[in-house]
């Protein structure tokens, strides 16, 4: 029989950041049941949850690094629990305390982040080097419109495509907007949620002080992930500037009638809702508005859309970790784009590019299915 | 003027006061107060020994103004008003301060609290000195009846109060009366037939000398107070002659026109002219409408029905011209039992109600299982089949924070009985999906035992999902529950045939309106508020009216059953009395400053106040017995020459006065 000893520290920590609201949890499995883990490998949320409760986290548990954050369980839980917020607590209980182990691609990351202020170990110095050749000026006091494409659209080779894309829209139309200094650093959206806080609070702080420095109003973000921290973490520590993603700000250039696209693209699009626009943010419809004003595209869902899209696989600092084939939850999205006839699978985070690219390749569809940004559609139908 | 001679009494409540506010102190300080002669503390003032302190003062010390600082107005001012009635003052010389909710419940800082106690009881004091005698009148109270809702609450409480020889006008919004219970197949824990238990008491309804049966009909306005409503009834037409149908049902057989029967819950069809069920009450046609060709064709089309009614009840004129009737009645006691109704699960689009055919709720089963219901008491999928396996889905829409937060309480039982009636009448397997268990009633955890002998398979987790995209050849063409089964630690899909929907019980979608017309409050969570959850259960805020049955929140029939007797005990205890105590803190008008202008007439929901022509002008007057003294004249009155006795302005004053009073 084992003896019931709770880890006090570590349980303060987590009752503290899950807050009174695990308290609430009565064990239905609901959680469990909408995970999307569920449908390629077992993990029990609810169990975490009452382990959680007591106390009795198994930290050593690879379980503890597995939550995407994707919010489907947060967002149906019949009391509420704010499920993400306990496994962000655990892992920080593991990496603040050093009671567990840290995978080790991750670590990398968080090493590189904390070092250089992006996860991919790039040299910081290089962050603007995607927008050499576009002739896109540096933000200044009265610029507009500051753009952010955060890490990966920076230095990512491929996703840089999507980086390049706004730009181009963005002169295309005229738009007086500009790009921050070298000394910009990841957002640290999902770093914190990977339990590293006093990084994400250093990069946090970093971001703030160069943005009020240079009198930023409004930042315009291709990722969902760098919106949700701006927008919903940084003010209370001191951020505050309007938020605009990407999608949300084309879609409403092309209601005032000044984005106008003309351009034929005679494609099956397919688009795939972000965890971060979608769930956390509830931003469902601009990104579809933007497709259905492509001439040409037709318009399909994926059969769990909105608020029951699936995720990439690529929340919560996933994105650093090895997910093994099999498990890669955008394998089955591509799957079932490929069900569907889809001839583009349409995204609007760098997270979902990166994983749709890897599982298109890797399942030998690169030649029948597309992975675009939605910023790079609407560049190619500007015309 | 007699001297002013004030007692101050602080309670202690246990520690409920005293573990925050220093009651001593505060005692101390309220004894300096001008025309406080005696000023005491006790451990609990609403006890005997705690009101005889009052009334020995009142004799002793000659006290004429009482304060007691304790809890709540609500439950105990009538308490220390009577102490001090018995004390032999007028009970209206006594003054509240609630330094419980007001002060020690809500506060941590006890010297702050302490503070804040003084100025409540300064404020108090201040009040009670300015306080005027009042007296207490009484007025006939009309022995009527009105119970609105003609279900089992409703017809219970009818049958009650009718039993006693008292008239009850009962108003029915459906064309039979029966409620949710007509429909039911067999009721827990006992397994008797609900029709069986049910019909004779319809029928008592139907045919009691002492109750008035409005069917198909709806009240529209309730005015007056307790005692005196006045009440305006829409009684809806039928399009038949009442007097003359004789419940033949020819006229629906040959009826071409059909729709999904509301009864049945779309499980069968219904015609344009119909009764709604075999046992209605009364057993009379109704028209819809909506639906027969011939109203519809303003005369032009059809006209089946007319032309084989033996009995002339259904004529050109009864279907072109009737109109619906307005009839007006008064009451003494009102008692509302509008039952509740079953959520719809289509807002769970994961659970495929709407979507999959065999995916049903609870009163579709009932209606499925019933001997006289469409399948002939046959379990039966869509397409004919009989089930080889149920899944039965508890807490839809219950217990849920996104749906109702509340527990249904019937839920877990039903699905029991249903468990056992899938055994009864199929092979079935039964596989229930629940969070807890909840089975506490008089013989229900019994037949828990019974339903799991029987071979019921439990599964403990809510369902996150039902699909019928099958990943094998077991689960093609069934419909997949998937829920993870919390006590193996494992994700399960379940392949069945038919998902029963154990939906939650909601407060109806019109009580709001219902809520309006009769004055009633509403919870959070829709359901209407009774006056005390522990302690005056069926009463509600406004006096005279009750509430019985699921109206107030779900219950089973027992509870039901039990609360509409209750609401009947009240009406028939205030019948017997015969008279009501009015307010007596009520308007009063000074008609040399009122310039007659009707805005007093306008806003009283009482019709307390009426402006009539005096000596060549114009000037309002006050109807003591309907005023409420609930002030809404006062502040409309742009002179100033409405007040309310008991809340003079002077007194008002006084009480701010001393609050902003810097102690």
């Amino acid at each position: 029989m084992e003896v019931l000893s709770p880890y006090k520290e570590a349980t303060d920590v987590i009752l503290e950041a899950g807050g009174e609201p695990l308290k609430l949890c009565y064990q239905c499995g609901l959680c469990t049941g909408i995970c999307p883990w569920n449908l390629v490998r077992s993990f029990l949320v609810r169990r975490i949850m009452h382990e959680a409760q007591l106390g009795a986290v198994d930290f050593g548990s690879e379980d503890v690094w597995t939550c995407v954050t994707c919010r489907a369980c947060v967002q149906r839980c019949p009391r509420g629990v704010e499920i993400i917020d306990v496994m962000r607590a655990i892992r920080r209980a593991v990496a603040g305390l050093g009671i567990g182990v840290v995978p080790d691609a991750l670590r990398i990351s968080a090493k590189n982040i904390a070092g250089v202020g992006n996860p991919l170990g790039e040299a910081p110095e290089k962050r603007n080097d995607w927008a050499k050749d576009l002739g896109v000026k540096k933000f200044a006091s009265g610029t507009k419109i500051l753009y952010f494409p955060c890490c990966v659209p920076s230095y990512d080779p491929d996703v840089k495509a999507v980086s390049r894309s706004t730009a181009t829209i963005f002169n295309k139309l005229g738009i007086d907007y500009g790009l921050i200094g070298t000394e910009a650093k990841c957002c640290g959206e999902a770093i914190r949620k990977a339990g590293h806080e006093d990084t994400f609070q250093s990069l946090a702080q970093n971001n703030i002080n160069l943005f009020t420095s240079n009198g930023v109003k409004t930042v315009v973000v291709s990722s969902p992930h760098c919106y949700h921290t701006f927008k919903n973490e940084y003010p209370e520590l001191g951020g505050k500037f309007e938020v605009v993603h990407i999608t949300q700000y084309l879609a409403s250039l092309i209601d005032e009638g000044k984005l106008k696209l003309s351009k034929k693209i005679n494609k099956k699009v397919i688009y795939s809702d972000p965890c971060y626009l979608g769930r956390h943010n509830e931003i469902y419809d601009e990104p579809r508005k933007i497709l259905q004003s492509i001439p040409g595209v037709e318009l399909i869902e994926f059969p769990d859309a909105r608020e029951n899209g699936l995720c990439c696989g690529g929340g919560g600092g996933r994105i650093w970790m090895d997910t093994p084939k099999g498990e890669r939850f955008s394998d089955i999205r591509v799957e079932q784009a490929v069900g569907k006839g889809a001839d583009i699978i349409a995204i609007a985070c760098p997270y979902c590019f990166l994983n749709y690219r890897d599982s298109v390749l890797s399942m030998g569809k690169a030649e029948t299915m597309q992975v675009k940004d939605i910023a790079e559609l609407v560049a190619e139908a500007i015309g | 003027m007699e001297e002013i001679r004030i007692g101050v009494y602080i309670c202690h409540c246990g520690f409920n006061i005293a573990g925050v506010v220093n009651v001593e102190e505060v005692a101390k300080y309220a004894a300096t107060l001008p025309s406080v002669v005696i000023s005491r503390e006790y451990r609990y003032m609403c006890s005997d020994p705690g009101q005889d302190l009052i009334k020995n003062d009142i004799k002793k010390l000659g006290l004429n103004r009482v304060v007691v600082a304790s809890c709540s107005p609500r439950m105990h001012e009538p308490t220390f008003r009577k102490a001090v009635a018995d004390g032999g003052l007028n009970p209206y010389l006594y003054e509240h301060a609630n330094i419980r909710e007001h002060c020690s419940w809500v506060h941590d800082d006890k010297e702050l609290a302490t503070k804040k106690a003084k100025d409540l009881v300064r404020a108090a004091v201040k009040r009670v000195y300015r306080h005027e005698p009042l007296v207490v009148k009484e007025a006939p109270l009309n022995p009527n009846v009105l119970v609105v809702g003609g279900g089992i609450a409703g017809m219970q409480a009818a049958l009650d109060i009718a039993n006693g020889q008292n008239k009850v006008y009962l108003v029915e919004r459906d064309p039979s009366i029966g409620g949710h219970m007509i429909q039911l197949d067999r009721t827990f824990p006992t397994l008797d037939c609900s029709e069986c238990i049910l019909t004779p008491k319809m029928s008592d309804v139907g045919h009691h000398p002492f109750i008035e049966l409005f069917t198909y009909s709806e009240v529209e306005e309730v005015s007056g107070s307790i005692g005196n409503f006045k009440i305006k009834v829409r009684k809806k037409a039928r399009h038949i002659d009442e007097s003359k149908c004789i419940g033949c049902n020819v006229c629906e057989e040959k009826c071409p026109w059909k729709t999904d029967s509301e009864f049945e819950m779309g499980l069968a069809k219904r015609k344009a002219v119909y009764i709604p069920f075999a046992q209605a009450i009364p057993h009379l046609a109704v028209v819809d409408p909506n639906l027969c060709a011939y109203i519809k064709s303003d005369g032009k089309k059809c006209g089946a029905c007319i032309k084989v009614c033996e009995a002339q009840a259904i004529t050109p004129e009864t279907l072109l011209k009737q109109t619906d009737q307005i009839v007006e009645f008064d009451v003494g006691t009102i008692i509302v039992a509008t039952g509740y109704d079953q959520f719809d699960p289509s807002v769970i689009p994961q659970y495929g109600y709407g979507k999959y055919d065999n995916v049903l709720t609870g009163l579709h089963f009932e209606r499925m299982t019933c001997a006289a219901g469409p399948t002939g008491g046959k379990i039966l999928l869509k397409d004919g089949r009989e089930p080889e396996r149920i899944a039965l889905v508890h807490c839809v829409g219950s217990r849920d924070q996104n749906y109702h937060e509340y527990c249904s309480r019937v839920c877990c039982m039903y699905a029991l009985k249903y468990a056992h009636l899938a055994k009864e009448l199929s092979k079935a397997d039964v596989y229930q999906f629940y969070i807890d268990m909840r089975c506490f009633g008089e013989g229900y955890e019994e037949f828990y035992k019974r339903c799991s002998e029987e071979g019921v398979n439990f599964i403990r987790g809510k369902v996150a999902k039902i699909t019928d995209e099958a990943l094998s050849d077991e689960e093609k063409g069934k419909l997949v529950v998937i829920s993870e089964d919390t006590l193996l630690g494992k994700l399960v899909r379940v392949p069945v045939d038919m998902v029963i929907l154990c939906s939650a019980l909601e407060a109806r979608s019109d009580a709001e309106n219902v809520a309006r017309i009769f004055n009633l409050n509403r919870r959070a969570d829709g359901f209407f508020l009774e006056r005390h959850v522990k302690l005056d259960p069926v009463a509600t805020p406004t006096d005279g009216i009750f509430i019985a049955g699921c109206c107030e929140g779900p219950r089973d029939i027992p509870d039901t059953v039990a609360q509409a007797e209750a609401t009947a005990a009240k009406a028939l205890s205030l019948i017997s009395k015969g008279t009501i105590t009015t307010e007596a803190a009520v308007s009063t008008v000074d008609e040399s400053i009122c310039h007659g202008c009707g805005r007093c007439e306008e806003i009283c929901a009482f019709h307390a106040p009426k402006v009539a022509s005096k000596n060549g002008t114009l000037v309002s007057s006050i109807n003591e017995t309907l005023c409420k003294g609930c002030g809404a004249c006062a502040v409309v009155c742009p002179t100033g020459a409405i007040s309310i006795k008991h809340f003079t302005q002077d007194e008002i004053l006084a009480e701010v006065a001393a609050l902003t009073e810097v102690s």
